[in-house]
C-alpha cells in the first residue's frame, strides 16, 4: 500500500547472550498510516515490544538490528529517512524519538520518575524537540495536561507522580509521549496495568487524541478486546514473526491462521454457559532458545499437517483483503 | 516538610542526650573516681598533691555525691565547653583534642573528596559499560583495593614513597616545620605530607563504593522510567544523569551519617602506621590509660558525630527522593 508514515520491512532483531542467539525478530513487516491504527497482538515474549523499541532504536544491549528497513516518511515533502541506517544515539535519531515517534509505555507506577515532577518530565521534551524556554515550556506541559483531561493542570503540574493515580499517571505518561508532537505513537499495553474503567477512558482519550492530531498508532496489547474496540488493521504475532495480518473485522470474523482462531476463543465471553472453563491454547510458548523447527506454533497447532509445518516455515501468502497470513493448512482452505 | 526536620531534629536531641548518659557511664566504670586516678598518677611520677587540692577536685566534680548528682554536674559543665581535665596529657580536654582535631578534619575530608571523586565517576561507567574491558579493570583493581588491609597498603606505599621519591613519610609536617608558625611553606609541606594518607584512606572507601554504585545504578538502569527518558529523544548522558544516577545516590547520602565519625576515629590504625598526629590514636591512647574524661569526651564526640551524620544524611535523602518529603503526614 503507498502513502504509509512508516513501514516496518522485513525486521531481524537478535540478542546475541553468551547462551547463544535470542531470535526476537524473525522478519516482521507492517505499515501503518496517518489516522489509523495498527494493532499488534500476541503472547508475551512473542516480540511485540521489542519491535516497538526497535522502532525507536532504543533496543537494550546485547539486542540488534540485523537486518530490515524502517522507512519513515519525511516531514514537508522531505525523503523518507531509514531508520536502521541512522546511529541510534545521533542527533538526527533523537530528534525522531518523541519529536516523530512518541512511546506510551506499559506501567505507569515505573515509567515515569518518582524524583521529578510530572510538570519537569513533560517540559524537557519540549524543551528538548522545540527548543522553548523554561517558562515557555512550562506552560506547554499545562496546555498538554489539560489536553489529556487532567483535572486543574495548573496545580498538577508541580506534583509528583507518586501523588497521582493510576489513570491520571497514564494520563500523563501520554502527555509524555505528546509533547514533542509527533506523528506517531506507539502504545505498549497502554492498558494492562489499570482497572477496566478506566481502561476505557485511556482508551477513548487516545481515540480522541489521534483524531486531532491524525495520528498514526501502533497499538500493543495481549487484549483482543481492546484490539476490537480500537485497531483498523491487527497484526498477530507469534514467536518473532507475524502470523497473520488483515482488517479487524476480517481477523475477527474470518481468521486464517489457527493461532489467531485461538487466541480469538480464548476470550471470555459473558454469553458463554456458567462454570464451564475457559479456552486454552495447549501447550505454552517455547523457550525462545528451543525454537522449534519449520512453523514454530506446529507443537500446538490443532491443524498441524505432518511433515509439512515441521519442515519449513510457511510463506508469507497474501489475502484479498489486503493482508497476509503464514500457513500451510490456510493455504488449503 | 518543616514538621519532618523538626522531629527529626527532636529525635536527634534525644539521642544526643542518651549517648551522653552512655558516655557518663563508661566514665564511672572503672573502680575508683578520677581523684584517686589523679592522686595516683601524681604520685607515681612523684609528685605529691595536697589533700587541699583533693578535696577542690572532689567538690568542683561533685565526687561521692549520688550518680545523678555527679552525671548533671559532668553536663551542665560540658554544655558550658568544659570537657574536663585529661590525667594523662596534664591539660584541659579541649585543649588535647582542639590540636588535632582540625588536622584529622583536613586529611578526612581530603580522604573523603578522593573517595567520592573516583568512586562515582568510576561506579557509572563500569555499570554503563558492564563487562566492558574498563568495567573488568576497575572491577580488578576494586577487588584489590577491598582485599588489601590498609596498614598493609600504608606500609607498602611508604616504602615506596621513601625510595622512590624521597618523600618524607611518617606524621603531618617534616621536623623543621614541626613547631614552626603557620606559613605558606609549612602549609605546602602538611599538603605533600597528607597525600600518602589520603592515598591510603581513600583506596578501601573507594572500592567499596564503586561496587555500591556499579551494582545500584545496574538495577536503575534496567527500570522502565529509563526506557520512557530515552524514548523521548534525549541525549544519552543526560538520560542516565538524571534518571538513574540520582536514585543510585541514595546510598552515598545514607553512607554520611557514618562518615562523619569515621573522619574523627576510623583511622586508627593507619595513624599509628604513619604516625599521624590525628584523633584515633589519642582516643586509644586514652582508652589504654584509662583517662576517663578525655576519652569520654571522644565517645560523646563520635556518638555526636553520629547523630548530626544521620540527621545530615536524612536532609539529603529528602533532597533526593521526594516521595520522603511527602510521606510524612
Amino acid at each position: 500500500m503507498s502513502g504509509a508514515l512508516l513501514s516496518v520491512q522485513d525486521l531481524v532483531v537478535h540478542f546475541h547472550q553468551d547462551e547463544g542467539i535470542l531470535r526476537a525478530l524473525e522478519g516482521v513487516s507492517f505499515e501503518v498510516h496517518r489516522g489509523r491504527t495498527l494493532g499488534l497482538v500476541g503472547e508475551s515474549g512473542c516480540g511485540k515490544s521489542v519491535t516497538a523499541r526497535s522502532i525507536l532504536r532504543i533496543v537494550d544491549r546485547p539486542g540488534r538490528i540485523v537486518s530490515g528497513r524502517i522507512n519513515l516518511d519525511g516531514r514537508r515533502g522531505e525523503p523518507p529517512i531509514d531508520l536502521t541506517a541512522l546511529p541510534a544515539n545521533s542527533r538526527r535519531m533523537r530528534a525522531i524519538r518523541g519529536g516523530r515517534i512518541g512511546l506510551v509505555f506499559q506501567e505507569p507506577m515505573t515509567s515515569l520518575s518518582v524524583n521529578y515532577t510530572v510538570g519537569n518530565q513533560i517540559a524537557e521534551v519540549v524543551r528538548e524537540h522545540q527548543g522553548l524556554s523554561r517558562a515557555a515550556a512550562h506552560a506547554r506541559a499545562i496546555e498538554l495536561l489539560r489536553d489529556v483531561g487532567i483535572p486543574r493542570p495548573e496545580r498538577r503540574v508541580d506534583e509528583y507522580p507518586f501523588q497521582l493515580s493510576g489513570g491520571l499517571r497514564q494520563r500523563v505518561m501520554i502527555a509524555v509521549a505528546l509533547a514533542g508532537d509527533p506523528d506517531i505513537l506507539i502504545a505498549d499495553e497502554p492498558t494492562t496495568a489499570l482497572d477496566v474503567t478506566t481502561q476505557a477512558q485511556i482508551l477513548n482519550l487516545m481515540r480522541r487524541l489521534q483524531r486531532e492530531k491524525n495520528l498514526a498508532l501502533i497499538l500493543i496489547t495481549h487484549d483482543m478486546g481492546v484490539i476490537a474496540e480500537m485497531a483498523d488493521e491487527v497484526a498477530v504475532m507469534y514467536l518473532g514473526r507475524i502470523v497473520e495480518r488483515g482488517p479487524v473485522d476480517q481477523i475477527f470474523h474470518a481468521p486464517r491462521h489457527p493461532y489467531t482462531r485461538l487466541l480469538l476463543r480464548s476470550i471470555p465471553s459473558v454469553l458463554a454457559e456458567p462454570r464451564t472453563p475457559l479456552a486454552t491454547i495447549s501447550g505454552s510458548v517455547p523457550h525462545p532458545y528451543q525454537r522449534p523447527s519449520g512453523c514454530p506454533f506446529h507443537p500446538r497447532c490443532p491443524d498441524h499437517i505432518p511433515a509439512t509445518c515441521e519442515a519449513a516455515m510457511p510463506a508469507e501468502t497474501a489475502t484479498a483483503d489486503g493482508g497476509c497470513v503464514r500457513c500451510y493448512a490456510a493455504e488449503h482452505t | 516538610m518543616l514538621a519532618y526536620c523538626l522531629r527529626r531534629l527532636a529525635l536527634a536531641l534525644v539521642t544526643i542526650w542518651s549517648i551522653s548518659v552512655l558516655t557518663f557511664i563508661i566514665i564511672q566504670l572503672p573502680p575508683g573516681d578520677f581523684a584517686d586516678a589523679y592522686i595516683a598518677q601524681l604520685s607515681s611520677s612523684g609528685s605529691t598533691v595536697s589533700l587541699d587540692e583533693v578535696a577542690s577536685l572532689r567538690e568542683m566534680y561533685g565526687l561521692g555525691q549520688p550518680m545523678h548528682v555527679q552525671y548533671f554536674k559532668w553536663l551542665s559543665r560540658m554544655v558550658v565547653g568544659d570537657f574536663g581535665y585529661s590525667m594523662e596529657w596534664r591539660r584541659p580536654v579541649v585543649d588535647v583534642i582542639g590540636d588535632r582535631l582540625w588536622l584529622t578534619l583536613a586529611i578526612s575530608v581530603a580522604a573523603l573528596i578522593v573517595t567520592w571523586g573516583l568512586a562515582l565517576p568510576i561506579g557509572i561507567y563500569s555499570a554503563v559499560r558492564q563487562y566492558s574491558a574498563g568495567d573488568y579493570l576497575f572491577t580488578l583493581v576494586g577487588f584489590i583495593g577491598l582485599a588489601v588491609p590498609n596498614f598493609l597498603l600504608a606500609l607498602i606505599l611508604m616504602y615506596l614513597g621513601y625510595t622512590m621519591f624521597g618523600l618524607s613519610v611518617g606524621g603531618l609536617f617534616s621536623p623543621e616545620f614541626e613547631q614552626a608558625p603557620w606559613s605558606w611553606a609549612k602549609f605546602l609541606d602538611l599538603l605533600t605530607h597528607m597525600i600518602l594518607p589520603t592515598i591510603v584512606l581513600a583506596t578501601a572507601g573507594t572500592a567499596y563504593l564503586i561496587r555500591i554504585m556499579r551494582a545500584n545504578l545496574l538495577d536503575e538502569l534496567r527500570m522502565p522510567y529509563v526506557v520512557t527518558a530515552r524514548a523521548k529523544g534525549l541525549p544519552e548522558w543526560r538520560v542516565i544523569m538524571k534518571y538513574p544516577v540520582r536514585v543510585a545516590l541514595n546510598p552515598f547520602a545514607s553512607s554520611v551519617g557514618y562518615i562523619f565519625p569515621h573522619i574523627v576515629s576510623g583511622s586508627i590504625i593507619i595513624s599509628l602506621v604513619l604516625a599521624l598526629p590525628t584523633v584515633g590514636p589519642l582516643l586509644l591512647r586514652a582508652l589504654v590509660a584509662q583517662d576517663m574524661f578525655l576519652a569520654g569526651t571522644i565517645v560523646l564526640l563520635l556518638g555526636v558525630l553520629t547523630v548530626i551524620g544521620t540527621f545530615v544524611s536524612d536532609l539529603l535523602l529528602m533532597w533526593i527522593d521526594p516521595r520522603i518529603r511527602f510521606q510524612i503526614h
